[in-house]
């Protein structure tokens, strides 16, 4: 964990409204977790103001410039245009400086003996089930990707997860690829044929509600990635919490997204009953 | 050939190796820093608010970003004394730097209970009182923009404590130096000037406030202004030391505040956009004066030219 005055490698649109980026970042390979995330600064004025957190896609090594210098340590980001933040951050070429702090925040955890793992990422919500994936296939487990989005522009990069051996599942919301329909209703077959599986979602805040209530009647182990306004990300300002399982008006319980997660278990947070609203 | 110049800085009995410190709320309870910069080479250490009980804090959203600045209404979430005793002291024990324990009351007895624990507290060198923030019913800025009942509060903290006693106070009032005259003379050594500005932020799609508190304290360099103006009014109104607080980014908004008179600065909301900015003020601070040839920062304190 440390704050690198860095440089951007690479920065590109890969479809339309998300870009891929890539960060010079020694040090990361060995110790960026799955689901891990990065506090980005892209300018040195006060315009916008904070940093923005984005979780990690993977990271990886690229070839030396010549022969003499070592390899370069790179983390990749993907991430979808939504405000003044993320519009300046398309415009950055290689080259361009950042402040790059991280790997923060608790990741995945991985339970060796369970075999059948079910990813769930709706949209840009895929970006931290990558590393998993890879971890995943790396063990020797079984790994199904299901993935929705409202359109084929939002389902990314399913090539790549295929390539590390992950069968995978697509549903969008008008049917441009994949079945038509939400990713809950692939999650529900699949829970169906897999029961012992270990289920893992980042994505849309309904649809985290939507899996939560899958999991929780099929008896499944769940860990959510969640996604939240963050002004530090090491902890201190408190401004990322969300209610834990105890949390109730009377007695407020909150937990602090960006060091006891991003991801967390299903279990430890408080979920809105089903037609009832919680919080907001 | 430059003279590193001498830094530190004494504050009605508070010695400081340098003028730099976290302002409360942005700096957690210091262990959160401790991989981004050398905690000891802080001037001081100031801890998030403290109460004598746990307290969860506002419901969410809770911060949001503004023109060159961001409002939050956290609501002084913190993990009380006892806890701060068991789980934060032992860490802060094995600092160098002195450290500063911000502490509120929902009550004025709770002030005082807080105020006589933190007094038997070997790791805490001195308290800053708050009276100031924005982001709660009970407490904080009820004491705050009264004149009166910041008095007796600080009156009634200063019986049962030796500590050098700093009171930070609220911008939102008519006139600051009434409430900071009132503190003076009510026995507060040192006044820390000043906490966030209430504001509040729109979200025109949603058609809803942007904070779930409604309202939010505006921090950040959009503040710095009001901040230098209120800080210049206090060092004038009172003889205490001021530490000066309120949108520094980096070591030229520190010497500000330090040429108006401030003995020290706080550092608040730079410590969540640069975990590492106060130790890079420090450094700009030393390299600034040392190229003006200024060798004391004292010369260089309340050197404002006429």
């Amino acid at each position: 964990m440390k704050n690198l005055k860095t440089v951007v490698l690479h920065n590109s649109e890969v479809a339309a409204g998300y870009y891929r980026m890539k960060i010079l970042a020694p040090g990361y390979t060995s110790h960026a977790a799955p689901g891990q995330f990065v506090m980005l600064r892209i300018q040195q004025h006060n315009q916008p103001l904070l940093r923005r957190p984005f979780g990690i896609f993977r990271t990886g090594t690229m070839p030396a410039e010549c022969n003499e210098l070592p390899q370069r340590e790179f983390v990749e980001l993907i991430y979808k245009i939504v405000g003044s933040g993320t519009t300046l951050m398309s415009t950055l070429h290689s080259g361009d400086s950042v402040e790059l702090l991280g790997p923060l925040g608790s990741g995945f955890s991985i339970v060796p003996q369970i075999e059948n793992h079910l990813l769930v990422g709706g949209g840009i919500g895929l970006v931290p089930l990558y590393m998993l994936a890879e971890q995943l296939c790396k063990n020797g487990a079984k790994v199904r990707l299901l993935m929705g989005g409202r359109t084929r522009d939002d389902i990314l990069c399913i090539t790549e997860f295929e390539r590390l051996g992950v069968e995978t599942y697509v549903a969008t919301d008008d049917g441009s690829l994949g079945e038509v329909g939400l990713v809950t209703s692939v999650l529900q077959r699949k829970l169906a044929r897999f029961p012992e599986a270990a289920v893992y979602a980042c994505g849309p805040n309904a649809m985290l509600a939507a899996v939560r209530t899958i999991c929780h009647a099929a008896g499944a182990p769940l860990q959510v990635s969640l996604e939240a306004l963050m002004a530090c990300g090491v902890g201190a300002c408190l401004g990322c919490v969300v209610p834990g399982s105890e949390h109730s008006e009377a007695k407020p319980e909150y937990l602090c997204t960006c060091s006891q997660g991003p991801v967390f278990s299903a279990d430890d947070l408080l979920w809105p009953t089903p037609g009832g609203q919680h919080g907001e | 050939m430059h003279i590193m110049p001498a830094l530190a800085v004494d504050l009605a009995g508070l010695h400081l190796a340098n003028p730099v410190m976290p302002a409360s709320g942005t700096f957690g309870y210091g262990a959160e820093f401790s991989n981004y910069l050398e905690l000891n080479k802080l001037g001081a250490l100031v801890t998030k608010g403290l109460s004598l009980n746990p307290k969860a804090g506002n419901p969410t959203p809770r911060i949001a970003e503004t023109a060159a600045g961001m409002l939050n209404a956290i609501g002084l979430q913190n993990v009380g004394i006892d806890a701060f005793v068991r789980d934060k002291v032992p860490f802060l024990q094995q600092l160098s730097t002195p450290v500063i324990a911000n502490f509120f009351g929902n009550t004025l007895e709770e002030y005082i209970q807080v105020a006589d624990k933190l007094e038997h507290i070997d790791v805490v060198t001195a308290v800053e009182l708050n009276i100031s923030c924005p982001n709660v019913k009970q407490g904080g800025i009820v004491f705050g923009t009264d004149p009166a009942a910041a008095a007796q509060v600080v009156s009634e903290v200063r019986s049962c404590l030796t500590k050098p006693l700093i009171v930070k106070l609220t911008p939102n009032v008519t006139d600051i130096t009434v409430v900071a005259r009132a503190v003076e003379q009510a026995g507060a050594d040192i006044i820390c000037c000043i906490n966030t500005l209430t504001g509040m932020s729109v979200d025109i799609r949603s058609r809803r406030l942007r904070l779930a508190n409604g309202t939010g304290g505006l921090s950040g360099p959009a503040i710095k202004p009001v901040a230098l103006r209120m800080v210049h009014q206090v060092v004038n109104a009172v003889s205490i030391p001021v530490i000066g607080v309120g949108g520094i980014m980096c070591a030229e908004d520190a010497l500000e505040f330090l040429l108006l008179g401030a003995k020290a600065v706080q550092v608040g909301t730079a410590n969540l956009v640069n975990p590492g900015s106060m130790v890079e003020i420090i450094t700009g601070i030393s390299e600034f004066l040392s190229q003006q040839g200024i060798v004391d920062i004292n010369d260089w304190i309340g050197n404002l030219n006429g």
